[in-house]
């Protein structure tokens, strides 16, 4: 019982990479191509993740903690250890990314069917399925930055799944040229630690900044940095540009990746680091966070697209989570992560069941031209879709922060951690405006989707018959994790739909900061709760408030939304166009530095390729007919024929004393003698 | 007549006789006697200077050494001068200058 943790998360992180080598070598050539491979090794992941989680709550033991690693690099003084680490934290992440994986892969059976590239669809899954697990097993920067890099890739790989659309090839390439961007900022966060401290364990980093090896606004970057990292994985603004145009991939791929994986992964790096971020760096991350909450749900209020809606819901929880952290408050993070995982993913399994049977429907009418996402061709899919409709409702209410719904306890824990950080610091009482704003936002688009999408009259009507229930193995993972939207699995074993108390606050419990200065986990948590009570009459507030409001002007059609669209249309464009931002950083960012790689191209070119390379080239060239020219007439004319031609005229005229006459022999050897005897005698 | 210096003469006019026939008799037996008195010449002034100059009898040693060499030199020579016969059918030595070519 007690080796199995380590065991078991090691299983769990291998098996979905045997899933993929089996997958992409030999695929295609398996029956059903393969996709029993998969499911069986992640179904098989979710079983052990499962048995791990009962011997966790077994255990009931808040400081579990089991560590394993392994030389990966020694160079004389120069070590690198990796390792994994297995506390209750990786435990129930492992569970939700086991969870949601296999939901996923079940529900692509159904929606990826028939698809040109089905088995390697199923090889990437578990590639992702891998790298998320390695970041969340990871014990060290070093090999959480490797498995963060992997997932860069198979998000990639599957964004740009259906790679002949322009769309999907661009989107893919945004989404991993974005998280680069956030990546630079990862690596120098780990290389100041590694400076100062000379470890990429997590332990020993904590151990290091406790005892001041690196502090103050060193220390203060390197976390910017490392939140750099999360803020492009996470999509925090100003980085969130790639999420909505990660949407082109497969819907249950969007699922995976908006719910457990990617986008998860950043949030789980701000709560692993969280105990190393000092004042000021908590400071930038709240901010990002809570703008980015209240900023990407202003986007949703007025996009069309059913996904799109999703995907900047994701961006806005995502800075819920982010802002908890910044407020200290880093375990409500990870409950809304985990909370956010179910509904989430839900959601877009749901609107993928609704495209599944739009995209059927129309099929059917041979109509390819209508857009299969856009809810202004929905409505009425109520009674034609029960499943789908009460799942996602569910999942909806959660999200809104409904009481009774999953949604709900994690928001709320997060408004209060935010109102108590105000409290204790007015200079920032906008971070809890942020927040609220933002929830009343949340209700208000989320439920316009629902409204637009299956309530009313249908905006298409000679497709409604055509809309049917998703098959089994679509409506199988949205029942599932639509009852998973209720507050009852987070509170177990207690029953009290205002308070989070449960399981979860038994085995998750913060630790303090090692920042010297920076508050207690005791006392930010006596401060949350203080204003828990405030916080959770204010967020029913304003659910009920963007409820009544999306009801009010969808259904009961009291508030024209076209008026308000007319009369605020600047806002209304400036939300429906993302506030410009795609179009803003092609103007300052991705116009400019194409010009200037094109003054660069010119001067390498035009200067460079032209006076430098190709002059060398001339004056090579004329220096060779140069020295040809020498070498011809002076080198072999002169000296080398010449020498022969010398040797010539020497023999010819040599040639006439050789007689051959033995006696004129001896006559020049008498004359050379007495030649040579009066030289002497002089 | 007890005098170096007309042994000398002696030898010295014996050499000249000797070089005069070698440079200009056309036969090769001629030319081989030219030779002969050449060495005489030098065997004269051996034994001269041996006997004048107190160096006992190596220069009579030299004169041995040098009457056996001319011996053997006139053994080959004639060789020779009879193989240019053989392939001339003359001993004038004018006529064998096929090495320049």
């Amino acid at each position: 019982m007690e080796n199995i943790f380590i065991k078991y998360s090691l299983l769990i992180l291998f098996l979905p990479l045997a899933a993929f080598v089996i997958q992409i070598f030999f695929g295609k050539r398996l029956p059903r191509q393969g996709d029993w491979v998969s499911i069986g090794a992640i179904s098989t992941t979710l079983v052990l993740a499962i048995t791990m989680f009962v011997a966790m709550i077994m255990k009931d033991d808040p400081d579990f903690y089991q560590e394993a690693s392994f030389t990966w690099l020694d160079m004389g003084d120069f070590e690198i250890r990796l390792g994994f680490l297995v506390d209750n934290i990786t435990v129930i992440m492992l569970l939700v990314v086991a969870l949601i994986s296999t939901c996923t892969h079940v529900f692509s059976t159904q929606y990826l069917k028939g698809d040109i590239r089905y088995s390697r669809y199923f090889a990437y899954l578990g590639l992702f399925t891998f790298s998320m697990n390695g970041i969340v097993l990871a014990n060290n920067l070093m090999s959480m930055y490797m498995f963060w890099e992997l997932v860069g890739v198979s998000s990639y790989l599957l964004i740009g799944h259906w790679f002949e659309k322009d769309s999907a090839a661009n989107a893919s390439k945004k989404a991993f040229l974005t998280n680069r961007v956030g990546d630079i900022g990862f690596f120098i966060g780990i290389m100041l630690i590694y400076n100062a401290i000379g470890s990429f364990a997590f332990s020993d980093i904590f151990d290091g900044v406790s005892s001041g090896l690196i502090a103050g606004s060193t220390l203060t970057l390197a976390g910017i940095g490392l939140f750099m990292g999360a803020m492009g994985k996470s999509s925090q603004f100003p980085l969130h540009i790639w999420l909505p145009d990660a949407m082109e991939g497969p819907t249950p791929v969007s699922a995976l990746m908006h719910a457990a994986t990617m986008v998860a992964a950043g949030v789980y790096l701000s709560v692993r680091i969280f105990p190393i971020l000092t004042p000021d760096a908590l400071l930038v991350v709240a901010y990002v966070g809570g703008f980015t909450a209240l900023f990407a749900a202003s986007i949703a209020i007025t996009q069309t697209d059913i996904k799109k809606v999703l995907a900047y819901s994701t961006v806005s929880q995502l800075g819920y989570m982010i802002l908890a952290v910044g407020t200290g408050v880093y375990t409500a993070a990870f409950f809304h992560l985990l909370t956010h995982a179910m509904f989430k993913a839900n959601l877009f399994y749901g609107s993928g069941s609704v495209i599944h049977s739009m995209h059927h429907a129309l099929h059917e009418k041979h109509d390819h031209e209508t857009d299969p996402q856009d809810m202004h061709n929905m409505g009425g899919f109520k009674d034609r879709m029960p499943i789908t409709y009460w799942s996602m409702l569910f999942s909806t209410l959660a999200i809104a922060g409904v009481p009774l719904f999953s949604g709900f306890l994690s928001k709320d824990a997060i408004l209060a951690g935010t109102l108590s950080f105000a409290q204790h610091h007015p200079a920032h009482f906008l971070l809890p405006v942020f927040g609220f704003a933002a929830a009343a936002m949340t209700a208000f688009y989320m439920f316009r989707m629902m409204f637009l999408t299956f309530h009313g009259k249908p905006k298409m009507p000679d497709i409604i018959d055509d809309i049917h229930e998703s098959p089994k193995e679509m409506t199988g993972p949205l029942i599932l994790l639509g009852t998973l939207s209720l507050f009852i699995w987070y509170t177990l074993p207690y029953f009290n739909p205002m308070s989070t108390h449960g399981w979860f606050t038994d085995l998750v419990v913060p630790s303090d900061s090692v920042v010297p200065g920076n508050p207690s986990a005791q006392q930010i948590e006596e401060g949350a709760h203080h204003a828990h009570h405030l916080a959770m009459y204010i967020s029913i507030a304003v659910a009920v408030l963007g409820i009544f409001l999306s009801w009010f002007t969808y259904i009961k059609k009291g508030l024209s939304a076209q008026a308000w669209t007319d009369r605020f249309g600047f806002l209304y464009d400036w939300s429906f166009n993302k506030y410009y931002f795609d179009e803003n950083y092609d103007k300052y960012i991705y116009q400019p530095s194409f010009r200037l790689a094109e003054r660069v191209a010119w001067i390498d070119w035009e200067l460079y390729d032209r006076y430098f390379i190709n002059g060398f080239g001339r004056l090579t060239n004329w220096a060779s007919k140069v020295t040809g020219k020498f070498d011809f007439d002076v080198i072999d004319q002169f000296i080398v024929d010449g020498t022969g031609r010398m040797a010539a005229l020497f023999g010819r005229k040599l040639k006439t004393i050789q007689t051959g006459k033995l006696q004129n022999y001896v006559l020049y050897v008498t004359a050379g003698i007495i030649i040579l005897m009066v030289i002497q005698s002089f | 007549m007890d005098q170096l210096n007309n042994y000398l003469f002696i030898a010295a006019a014996l050499f000249s006789i000797g070089l005069f026939g070698v440079m200009t008799r056309r036969n090769g037996i001629a030319v081989l006697m030219g030779v002969e008195l050449i060495l005489n010449a030098a065997n004269i002034n051996f034994v001269a200077f041996s006997h004048f100059g107190g160096m006992n009898l190596d220069g009579h040693i030299f004169a041995l050494i040098v009457i056996v060499l001319a011996a053997a030199e006139a053994a080959v020579a004639l060789a020779i001068v009879i193989n240019i016969y053989n392939n001339l059918n003359t001993i004038n030595v004018d006529e064998a200058s096929r090495m320049k070519e």
